[in-house]
């Protein structure tokens, strides 16, 4: 097992990916205007850790900016988390909003509430 | 001779801050946010008001050049130029965009805007998540989520106008207020 890796961009997030440690970690603003192209590889290494998963995986979310054309791509990558929490890895999903922030608190609640995983709201102080 | 003045003065009385007209390209975007999240940085803008311009800037922004995007197969070059406006009067924030768009995309543009202009606070949460979670994906990734977002984000209607300019095409704008509410 290895470790998927890159880093951020003004427009697109670092991400952290440890697939022996079980550890997922997106930082930054996500706003490319072709999304799927950058979510593509992140899916695609969650795909091949689901056959091995560790039985416990902790995923933090911390963004500042995403539009919505990478809203469908987290979609799709929180999705897979959701199936890998069936498999039997105990999937938990920190997704980090600054205080002031209600958009991107709200946008946490949505995932929570499409997505079946354990969510943990975590405030930052600015 | 094209008068200068007069399009200085009209920009000048609106409050306009920035503006652009021409193509609209990957690059050009990421110079207009950096200017703009610089703007905001040296007014000393509060963090909740600049997240708000920045994110419905960013769709406005992604709108256009996608659009422009789906116009280019056309014939027509004057299809791939677009203009963007923003302005803040008493703490208040406009965004303006025109462009382009053949007559036949018109109708289903306007019942999505009329849709989400109809919809209060609850229920553009629903839709939006309805939207998210409907598996349908568009090419650039958004799949109709842009105006919704935006809507929910500023809490005010989606200003908007079609004119019609032959049977062909017709200019498409859009007007967003951003308050701090």
């Amino acid at each position: 097992m290895d470790k998927y890796a890159i880093e951020g961009t003004p427009k697109t997030p670092s991400i952290s990916f440890d697939l022996n440690a079980g550890i997922l970690e997106i930082k930054g603003r996500s706003i490319p205007e072709n999304s799927i192209e950058f979510y593509k590889p992140l899916v695609d290494s969650l795909d091949k850790y689901s056959s091995a998963a560790k039985p416990a995986t902790t995923v933090n979310v911390q963004l500042e900016y995403f539009n919505t054309s990478s809203s469908k791509c987290i979609l799709d990558v929180f999705k897979k988390l959701e199936s890998i929490h069936k498999g039997g890895s105990a999937v938990t999903i920190n997704w980090h909003y600054e205080e002031d922030d209600e958009d991107m608190l709200e946008a946490g609640e949505d995932y929570q509430a499409i997505i079946n995983v354990p969510f943990k709201m975590v405030m930052v102080a600015e | 001779m094209v008068d200068v003045f007069d399009i200085y003065d009209k920009m000048e009385r609106n409050n306009i801050l920035l503006s652009f007209k021409g193509e609209i390209t990957s690059d050009l975007l990421t110079s207009i946010l950096q200017i703009m999240e610089n703007k905001m940085d040296n007014m000393q803008e509060e963090p909740k008001i600049k997240k708000k311009v920045y994110n419905v800037l960013v769709e406005c922004l992604q709108n256009l050049y996608h659009h422009l995007d789906e116009m280019s197969e056309d014939e027509l070059d004057r299809s791939k130029s677009a203009i963007f406006m923003i302005g803040k009067e008493s703490g208040r924030y406009s965004i303006f965009t025109g462009n382009y768009i053949l007559n036949e995309n018109i109708i289903p543009l306007k019942a999505r805007l009329d849709e989400v202009n109809s919809l209060n606070k609850e229920e553009l949460k629903e839709y939006y998540k309805k939207v998210l979670n409907n598996g349908e994906m568009s090419l650039k990734g958004g799949g109709g989520l842009g105006m919704i977002d935006i809507a929910r984000k500023t809490g005010e209607k989606i200003g908007y106008n079609f004119l019609e300019i032959d049977n062909k095409v017709s200019f498409f704008t859009l007007n967003i207020k951003i308050t701090n509410n």
